[in-house]
């Protein structure tokens, strides 16, 4: 993490698509099967942490896409019809649906964050994690949906920053 | 990524936009998943085809990348569309039908063979699997794992978009599962639960695929025991939850370690289900085989189901089918045969008239939950014939 011109924090990251974008993090530890959200942007798997949420225009902060391999076209309809989230922030290495779709969208992508900037906007957030005894795997978040944290994503650069206080 | 001149050109423009746009998708994916160059496919199957899911920006997308005339380098197989071109009922409106039939006019253009199916590892769909060790390019995401788990062919988990861009290119980014020294399990899940039937490869395949690995092992599964429909079964689970594009039956390898026994099941089944019951019976996400139909024929052994039951095939499977007397069977048996088209994600099945559906299917059950809005009851097949049929 440093500190960037604007006083923001930045913290290192990939660029896979390039380009600038900026929005309210919306964010998922668990992996989002792209095809399941509708044409508005909801997320409809009730399965998701996001489930009821709306990616539009948002920075999907997300660990990879899972699921259909129809997801791709699902992001690009979304940006077609302006409903797509400004970025994507896979949190670990972007997946062929996202980057795919990502591409052939021109949606700026990035991938592989660090530990810091997940912690900053966990504890922004007010995450709370339970992990079911015996298995790595139903992790449930609540998210705080008052909290909203606004991020900047260059994706030429691979740097993500976080624009201003916590609103 | 190393790309060629020709490459190099491409992706600059110099033979087209649709070629472009392809590499760049390629090019994109590489530098994720860190392929060092563009390799040979011998086959690609595209999904992103059924009008229900790609809707009015996936039509345009497809009619643009047409419209400069460019074929697809290697033979492309296509997914189902969103209804039975024999058999369109009145829940198909004649939008919906004019956009369908202008994305199949794009992919025609494109040079694709029409196959409607998301079971192109069948014989009987689709006789011209390339031998194992090929490298293909496979979207749907059950064949992807079929390809690699069973027929010995080499892809990654393709998504819609790069799929397609390897027909246009006839290239894929040479990373994961394309190298052979990468297709080991890091993980194995130790089944300790007597798997009995294709439900229970489901949850099983749904619950490994939540582990999050490429590549994933069973220990505890005999090999003589699974049937092609329990491997069907397994692999579109597992394409359901996760990103895993690939199962072995046993690891040598593997360090990290899971059990799954009944209770896992069980949450899983809680997970996808809401319903104890159903109004409707739906058999086929994937496409059901000759066997498949076979053994629905053979469980009902004469009776007939009680509800409306919906059957959904592959073209070629319901012509064989048709000449071996399954569809007259079946639709004695009061059900209906549908080709080409397929449970997952069809517009024949709407919240407006159905509150609940009965299926032994993972992928659909998870797909009519969260896409159609629809109730979901899990049973096995020989269970939901039992007490569906009279």
């Amino acid at each position: 993490m440093s500190y960037g011109k604007s006083g923001g924090k930045e913290y290192r990251c990939r660029g896979i698509v390039g380009g600038y974008a900026e929005g309210f993090a919306l964010l998922s530890k668990e992996p989002i099967n792209l095809l399941t959200i509708d044409s508005n942007g909801v997320v409809n798997d009730h399965t998701s942490m996001l489930y009821g949420k709306s990616v539009s225009d948002a920075i999907l902060i997300f660990p990879n896409a899972i699921g259909s391999s129809v997801g791709a076209y699902r992001l690009y309809a979304l940006k077609v019809n302006n409903k797509a989230p400004s970025g994507i922030v896979c949190i670990n290495t972007a997946d062929i649906i996202t980057a795919s779709a990502a591409a052939i969208s021109g949606i700026p992508l990035v991938d592989r964050v660090g530990d810091a900037i997940l912690g900053e906007l966990e504890s922004a957030y007010g995450v709370g994690t339970d992990t079911e005894a015996g298995a790595n795997v139903n992790v449930n978040l609540r998210v705080s949906s008052s909290v909203r944290v606004r991020v900047r994503v260059d994706a030429y650069a691979g740097i993500i920053s976080i624009v201003d206080d916590y609103e | 990524m190393q790309l060629s001149r020709y490459e190099e050109d491409a992706l600059d423009g110099k033979y087209g936009d649709a070629v472009a746009l392809a590499y760049r998708a390629l090019v994109a994916i590489g530098n994720a998943i860190e392929a060092d160059r563009l390799i040979d496919v011998s086959w690609a199957h595209v999904s992103g085809v059924n009008y229900n899911t790609i809707g009015d920006a996936g039509l345009r997308f497809l009619e643009d990348i047409s419209k400069e005339g460019i074929k697809v380098k290697v033979k492309t197989t296509l997914n189902p569309m969103g209804y039975d071109r024999g058999r369109i009922e009145p829940i198909i409106s004649d939008t919906f039908i004019e956009r369908q039939e202008r994305i199949l006019d794009a992919y025609s253009r494109l040079g694709v063979i029409d196959i409607h199916s998301c079971t192109p590892y069948d014989m009987d769909v689709f006789p011209d699997i390339p031998p194992s060790g090929s490298q293909v390019s496979l979207a749907e995401s059950n064949a992807a794992i079929y390809a690699n788990s069973v027929l010995g062919l080499l892809t990654n988990k393709e998504s819609a978009i790069s799929a397609l861009a390897s027909a246009i290119t006839g290239k894929a980014p040479y990373s994961n599962l394309r190298v052979q020294e990468s297709r080991y399990a890091k993980v194995c899940i130790d089944v300790r639960y007597d798997i009995k039937d294709e439900l229970d490869y489901g949850l099983l395949g749904y619950y490994a695929g939540k582990l999050g690995e490429e590549c994933i092992a069973f220990n505890g599964i005999e090999h003589d025991r699974l049937t092609s429909a329990y491997m069907k079964a397994l692999c579109s689970a597992l394409g359901t939850s996760g990103s895993t594009g690939m199962f072995r039956l046993q690891s040598i390898d593997a360090k990290e370690r899971y059990l799954f026994d009944r209770s896992d099941a069980m949450k899983v089944k809680d997970e996808l289900s809401d319903s104890d019951d159903g109004d409707i019976i739906v058999f086929g996400s994937p496409q059901l085989g000759l066997d498949e139909l076979s053994g629905i024929i053979d469980t009902l052994n004469g009776r007939r189901f009680r509800k409306r039951c919906m059957i959904f095939c592959a073209r070629s499977v319901y012509s064989k089918a048709s000449r071996l007397g399954y569809v007259d069977a079946l639709e004695r048996a009061n059900a209906t045969v549908y080709s080409g088209c397929c449970a997952c994600l069809t517009p024949l099945i709407s919240r407006d008239s159905v509150d609940s559906v009965i299926t032994n299917s993972v992928k659909a059950a998870y797909y009519l939950r969260s896409w159609n809005k629809v109730g979901v009851c899990m049973r096995n097949m020989r269970s939901i014939i039992d007490s569906e049929s009279v």
